[in-house]
């Protein structure tokens, strides 16, 4: 049997099974492949070091569990990054299974890594809002008016970190990190457009694609793609996270699946070069 | 390397357990479908659509539209005012019984003789979410793109030009490839067919992120049974 019989009848369980030894394996022992910081990252993390410190920052936090790799290390890093410049953050949900996960997450961060900053002072998860769109809208006539109690059902109007909010124009970036509808596409057209808010996003690999528009255009300022850009941003902070220690596994697997297409093309252009039987 | 297996003796520990155990419920799909995958998609499902009906309940009914209007009953708001329609911006007191009757009426759908009544409800839900997402788009999309891929060819320096005229072309022969009143042919056809190599360009760095997103997935699965199960990689 020749090779190329070979992988025309190659069961895919073996495919399968190579790619999971090949994210298996570099996460017990790590190879650590080089990793850049590509222009879209530094661009981020220039715009977020643009924004005087000590501001009040909105931070959109709008994902479910269902995209914890690539979410989760970038909303750590960027709260991170908010919190050594001394900002205060006021962080919103706009789907509805990510309050709880965004709660842990900062509580995580905020409780271990800065224990002398205070709920309500200088940070306040507002929670979920339904309502999408309209929501962004909405919180353009008013933070306060939009989420009247906070995720844990404190009114918003005699916390600290409210008092001089009235909207948009209250802060002086929006950080976005974005798991799909609605996220970022939904924060540039209705309030990058026309509030003009400064804005940076970091959304999922599978939509970042969509948001290199807006990157060109200078409608965000600036671009995180995933777990390679979660992983650029650690590297740009000096931070070792959970997207770095993935990175290579990914970037392995997608070795492979270079491999696999390029193979694939093989079997394919032989199989056309054969007489018919 | 050292095993630090989460503890069964916390309830976050055994959810941990629960965890992994679906993991590999999910995960034995790859080899063939069996009970094991049945039992977690099943799970899945169920446990998804009670989460989300309680979650739904507690983060949209009761905080947006049984709170205020219970408190508007009372004659009190969000603010000092009395009365149960002294409403202002965030403070709608009973003028949520307008929403509130909404959203019944699209449950007149169960109901075949008076299904039509959920069609007021729903003319509501569109004609505000067109009219949002339609200036939306303008804003932000339309009138924005287009000013942006308005380029100067020549900026003064060889890259960002070269940068420039690749783009603009891209833009023109891809948009060309669209153009169906004429068959793609003569000067037409060679535009189409410059633009079909850089849509193949897009569709290509799609498929590339499209699967880093999937096997980020696998990574986070991993990193949780590692690290979160057996406690290998901290």
């Amino acid at each position: 049997m020749s090779l190329v019989t070979a992988l025309e009848k190659l069961d895919r369980r073996w495919i399968f099974l190579t790619i999971g030894l090949l994210v298996l394996l570099p996460l017990l022992f790590p190879l650590a492949l080089p990793l850049y910081v590509s222009p879209p990252v530094r661009s981020f993390v220039e715009a977020v070091d643009s924004i005087p410190d000590g501001s009040r920052v909105l931070m959109s936090c709008d994902y479910d569990p269902g995209s914890i790799p690539e979410m989760v290390p970038m909303t750590r890093t960027a709260l991170r990054h908010l919190l050594d410049k001394k900002c205060k953050i006021v962080i919103t949900v706009l789907w509805n299974g990510g309050p709880g996960l965004v709660d842990r997450i900062v509580r995580q961060v905020v409780e271990h890594e800065y224990p002398d900053r205070q709920y309500g002072v200088d940070y306040v998860n507002l929670g979920y809002k339904a309502g999408d769109e309209a929501v962004m809208v909405l919180m353009g006539q008013g933070i306060v008016n939009a989420f009247p109690r906070d995720y844990h059902g404190n009114d918003t109007r005699t916390m600290p970190i409210m008092q001089g909010v009235r909207d948009y124009t209250s802060f002086p970036m929006l950080v976005n990190i974005s798991g799909g509808y609605p996220g970022t596409k939904e924060w540039v057209q209705q309030v990058q457009a026309r509030f003009h808010l400064p804005m940076v996003a970091g959304v999922t690999a599978v939509s970042a694609p969509e948001y290199y528009p807006y990157l060109q255009s200078h409608q965000i300022l600036g671009l995180l793609g995933g777990m390679a850009g979660a992983a650029e941003y650690e590297k740009a902070r000096g931070e070792k996270g959970s997207a770095t220690r993935g990175m290579d596994a990914q970037s392995l697997a997608h070795y492979f699946v270079a491999v696999c297409i390029l193979l694939g093309n093989v079997v394919q252009w032989s199989k056309r070069r054969r007489p018919a039987p | 390397m050292t095993l630090h297996p989460a503890p069964l003796t916390t309830p976050e520990g055994i959810g941990i357990w629960v965890g992994a155990f679906l993991t590999f419920c999910v995960l034995s799909f790859l080899y063939k479908d069996n009970p094991f995958y049945k039992l977690a998609e099943h799970l899945f499902v169920g446990v998804s659509a009670g989460y989300y009906i309680i979650l739904n309940f507690w983060t949209v009914i009761y905080p947006n539209l049984y709170e205020p209007l219970r408190k508007a009953f009372a004659g009190h708001g969000v603010t000092e005012r009395t009365g149960m329609f002294a409403a202002e911006l965030g403070d709608y007191r009973g003028w949520l019984l307008f929403p509130a009757v909404l959203g019944l009426l699209l449950f007149t759908r169960l109901f075949g003789r008076i299904g039509w009544l959920s069609r007021w409800s729903l003319a509501v839900i569109i004609g505000v979410y067109v009219g949002i997402q339609t200036t939306g788009f303008a804003q932000g999309d339309l009138v924005a793109q287009v000013q942006a891929s308005l380029q100067p060819l020549w900026t003064g320096k060889l890259g960002s030009s070269l940068n420039a005229i690749i783009f603009t072309l891209g833009l023109v022969t891809s948009l060309l490839f669209f153009f169906f009143s004429r068959e793609h042919k003569g000067a037409l056809g060679v535009a189409s067919r410059i633009g079909v190599f850089f849509l193949m360009i897009g569709f290509g760095a799609g498929y590339g992120y499209t699967v880093m997103s999937r096997v980020s997935l696998l990574i986070g699965r991993f990193q949780f049974l590692l690290e979160d199960w057996l406690g290998i990689v901290r």
